[in-house]
């Protein structure tokens, strides 16, 4: 791999690549279009990288989203020759750069500006499935007096989908919010499905208001290209259809669930030497 | 009614079709494997003659209400994801759905029944 990518910066840095990115500024465009710009590769050079040298060397207006450049924060995410993806871990020598690489702002998503999408609908569908631990005990909550315990194998059931950064890649490629903008989307369907696997949470009730309605999750057709886009490894489509059979089990009275207990700390063991001391409790001071 | 209600239902009218829809494919189209002429099958004189039977009556009674409730659910289900329709509209599909069902359901159910009483 390591050799492959060497050959393949050996071949194209230095050399010119056409980039096609669509340009619309709402108080004077009437339509969004296309307009090319040529740079030179430089090693390691990724598509955000071209977009800042662009804006650093050729049209300052040009607008677009980053923040953190090593694909923890999600900011970003954009159609690269037609597939949505975080443009700080798309490499330019992995396209084909002997035709222009074409960059849009993330599809299914109205454009603010160039290639900046108006994510608001995305997080308020986010925000509706109520992304965080619920219990019937909110007096813990409110005033905790430990940390409740939780396996190893418990935590396996949504450590996958803890990962989510709320890029768009997902929502960008799904086909149903192609043809249905009110579809609550691949990430809060699988965001949900985070919480309701978690087993220190009872909000799944709560939850259905949101994704049990008729744009909730049934419209979800299991095509799988949030799982296939998404840059993180996530699979939303698995949790979208985990997340089906937990409400099935709901509406027919299958869906037991005890909520984790507060942990215990074990008394009377004595610490072996060398081992240092935890840190210091965060709660129940 | 709740999305995941109407799913669940979806699901069991799929689970009956595959039941009574290999009572149908084992009579009708395999029939040679059951030793029965295919010409037989379709005469006249059999199908009133099947349609007199209990057997039958129970068969298509439970065959139609299934068909029609997994039909129309997909039918639904594809108008909602292939249009660009707001939430008014699609309550006036389902609506419209619900309607034109309980009519097919009802001169079905009164086909099978005057079949069945001759």
């Amino acid at each position: 791999m390591a050799a492959d990518i060497k050959q393949l910066e050996k071949k194209y840095v230095g050399k010119e690549v056409e980039f096609r990115l669509l340009r619309f500024a709402p108080d004077k465009d009437r339509a969004p279009y296309f307009q090319s710009f040529r740079i030179k590769l430089s090693q390691g050079m990724t598509v955000l990288d071209a977009l800042m040298r662009i804006k650093e060397t050729q049209d300052p207006t040009l607008s677009y989203r980053k923040s953190c450049r090593m694909g923890i924060c999600g900011s970003c995410a954009m159609q690269v020759n037609g597939f949505p993806k975080l443009t700080c871990q798309t490499q330019v020598t992995e396209l084909n750069t002997d035709k222009p690489i074409e960059v849009r702002p993330l599809a299914n998503f109205p454009i603010l500006r160039d290639l900046v999408p108006d994510l608001r609908n995305f997080l308020k569908a986010h925000e509706s499935i109520k992304p965080y631990v619920i219990r019937e005990d909110a007096e813990e909550l409110d005033h905790p007096t430990g940390e409740f315990y939780q396996s190893p194998k418990e935590l396996e059931k949504y450590l996958q989908f803890a990962y989510c950064i709320k890029c768009g890649a997902c929502l960008a490629a799904c086909p149903t919010n192609a043809t249905d903008h009110e579809f609550l989307g691949p990430q809060a369907l699988a965001a949900a499905y985070r919480y309701v696997a978690d087993s220190r949470d009872q909000g799944l009730e709560q939850r259905l208001e949101a994704v049990d309605g008729p744009n909730g999750i049934f419209r979800c057709h299991y095509a799988g290209a949030c799982s296939e886009a998404c840059p993180k490894g996530v699979d939303p489509s698995l949790g979208i259809q985990l997340l089906k059979r937990e409400i099935l089990k709901y509406r027919v009275g299958a869906a037991h669930k005890k909520p984790a207990p507060l942990a215990v700390t074990p008394k009377g063991l004595k610490r072996r030497e060398g081992i240092p001391l935890p840190p210091e409790k965060t709660v129940g001071q | 009614m709740r999305e995941s209600t109407l799913w669940l239902f979806h699901l069991l009218a799929g689970a009956v079709l595959l039941t009574v829809l290999g009572v149908h494919y084992g009579v009708m189209h395999l029939s040679n494997l059951f030793g029965i002429d295919h010409a037989t099958v379709l005469s006249f004189s059999s199908v009133s003659g099947r349609s007199g039977r209990f057997f039958y009556l129970v068969v298509y009674l439970v065959l139609l209400p299934a068909a029609l409730y997994h039909g129309l659910y997909g039918l639904r289900s594809l108008i909602f994801e292939l249009s660009f329709i707001g939430l008014v509209l699609r309550r006036w599909i389902s609506r419209i759905l619900i309607l034109s069902g309980s009519g097919f359901l009802i001169y079905g159910a009164y086909a099978i029944i005057a079949g069945f009483l001759g």
